[in-house]
């Protein structure tokens, strides 16, 4: 069985049925990139995996445990799937150590030392090690932003879901975080990434996922997508947003 | 003034301040009752699902709604009908201890949702529980926020300690009606002397607020000149 697999997923917000039966799977190690145009459901479908929206209808499993199932202990579910937000979310009144430490006590139970010790091991993965004693506002974008993949990263997760990462930095901030999915992708993480960058999807991931109004139209290794796509829609989505975006990231 | 009129004017200043120790009594009791439930009905109010919600509205609608006068007899002369007999003092901190945490509990709602849903969202996808999440993300935030609008209260409640007499309780208010009583040329000295007292207690209470307020901002996060008017 797939590491994720998620089957049916339903949502609805009052009349606008934002999800209409997704259904796909995640292999460990993978990295799953989906792309669509604005409000066809990407971060609805990233929070129905893990239960901060609740799904209408469908079901989903981690590693063979339906996280779906009323009797599923939801929280330690959460714990073992990193969530990488649009604009950080960082606890705005903890240092960045704290932020990455955070869950690790509460969590996990670690004990001070052993979490400050593993908490650093993060931020040092994402180049900030001498940023541990910074708060939030006192960092750029980019550095949030590595920050909260640190704070994911610390729990040790089986599946890091990426919701628009990129989205609210300034443009010469997006490598600076690109490179860190990059390297967590070569390093074998299984990701789940919502994103616009073309130019990450076409050279990290191994499938792209493109979705419009709540289904998924087309899926596919980024090859095929980008140069042979089946349906004719996806050439001129992938036309347009390589237009606006352009190729690097 | 004559030298009489001076001489008792010192000789009552004692008497005031073993007054205001009352006061500042009903003051400690009052705020921490008005706190502890202020957010427990603010974390009602935003968190629960709506029967529960709805009964908090209902509390806080009542407490903000009767005079605080009226809410003293309720709780002094009407719980005697039921053969509960509490202190005078005791009276006093429960009604305006509750009537504050109705109050309270409007500051703390508004500093929980100025904390927003991102943060408990981000707080749960780490696996924290909800009350975790209140407890370790949300209430640490909306705590400093509390700081500026809680001060009002503060200053609020501190002088409605002198209402307490009203049921009995020989505060600073009641000593000076006492020494006004016995002269009346003190009248104005008298009560010029208790204002002090109220004026030097604003300004101490609001002081360590804003020291409090320095003390735990965040770094890069404050807007400039937060906490430091004094």
């Amino acid at each position: 069985m797939a590491l994720l697999v998620v089957e049916d997923l339903h949502k609805r917000y009052g009349k606008e049925e934002v999800l209409r039966g997704v259904s796909f799977e995640l292999e460990r190690g993978e990295t799953k990139v989906i792309i669509g145009p604005s409000g066809t459901g990407k971060s609805t479908l990233l929070r129905c995996i893990n239960r901060l929206t609740e799904p209408d209808r469908g079901r989903v499993w981690l590693n063979g445990v339906e996280v779906t199932s009323p009797r599923t202990n939801i929280y330690r579910i959460r714990a073992q799937i990193g969530f990488v937000f649009q604009d950080f979310n960082l606890f705005t009144h903890l240092t960045a150590l704290d932020n990455v430490r955070l869950g690790l006590i509460r969590v996990k139970g670690m004990g001070k030392r052993e979490a400050t010790e593993r908490a650093m091991r993060e931020l040092a993965r994402v180049g900030l090690a001498d940023k541990a004693d910074a708060y939030p506002a006192q960092l750029s974008g980019g550095q949030q932003q590595r920050v909260s993949i640190a704070r994911a990263l610390a729990m040790d997760p089986k599946l890091i879901l990426f919701d628009e990462p990129t989205s609210a930095l300034d443009p010469e901030l997006i490598g600076e975080v690109l490179q860190v999915m990059i390297e967590l992708a070569e390093a074998g993480m299984t990701m789940l990434v919502v994103t616009h960058e073309m130019g990450f999807a076409r050279s990290v991931a191994d499938e792209i996922i493109f979705m419009e109004k709540g289904v998924i139209v087309e899926q596919g290794p980024p090859e095929v997508l980008f140069t042979n796509p089946r349906v004719p829609r996806t050439a001129e989505f992938l036309r347009k947003i390589t237009e606006f975006y352009g190729e690097s990231g | 003034m004559t030298a009489v009129d001076w001489q008792n004017l010192v000789q009552g200043v004692p008497s005031l301040l073993s007054g205001l120790l009352i006061n500042l009594e009903i003051l400690f009791g009052l705020i921490a009752l008005g706190f502890a439930v202020g957010i427990l009905i603010a974390l009602v109010q935003v968190y629960s699902p709506r029967p529960l919600a709805a009964l908090a509205v209902g509390y806080e609608w009542f407490f903000r709604g009767v005079p605080e006068m009226v809410l003293l007899m309720l709780i002094y002369f009407g719980l005697r009908q039921f053969q509960v007999r509490i202190t005078p003092f005791v009276a006093a901190v429960i009604a305006l201890g509750l009537r504050s945490s109705a109050y309270q509990s409007q500051i703390f709602r508004g500093a929980i949702q100025a904390v927003g849903r991102r943060q408990m969202m981000a707080a749960l996808s780490v696996g924290m529980t909800r009350l975790q999440a209140i407890r370790h993300v949300v209430l640490p935030q909306a705590l400093r926020l509390s700081i500026p609008p809680w001060s009002n209260e503060f200053s609020s409640v501190l002088k409605d300690t002198t209402l307490a007499s009203a049921i009995g309780v020989i505060e600073v208010f009641k000593k000076a009606r006492f020494i006004m009583g016995r002269n009346y040329a003190l009248a104005l000295p008298i009560f010029l002397v208790v204002a002090l007292f109220f004026l030097f207690l604003t300004y101490a209470g609001n002081w360590a607020l804003g020291a409090l307020e320095r003390r735990y901002r965040i770094p890069g996060f404050e807007a400039k000149g937060a906490g430091e008017r004094f």
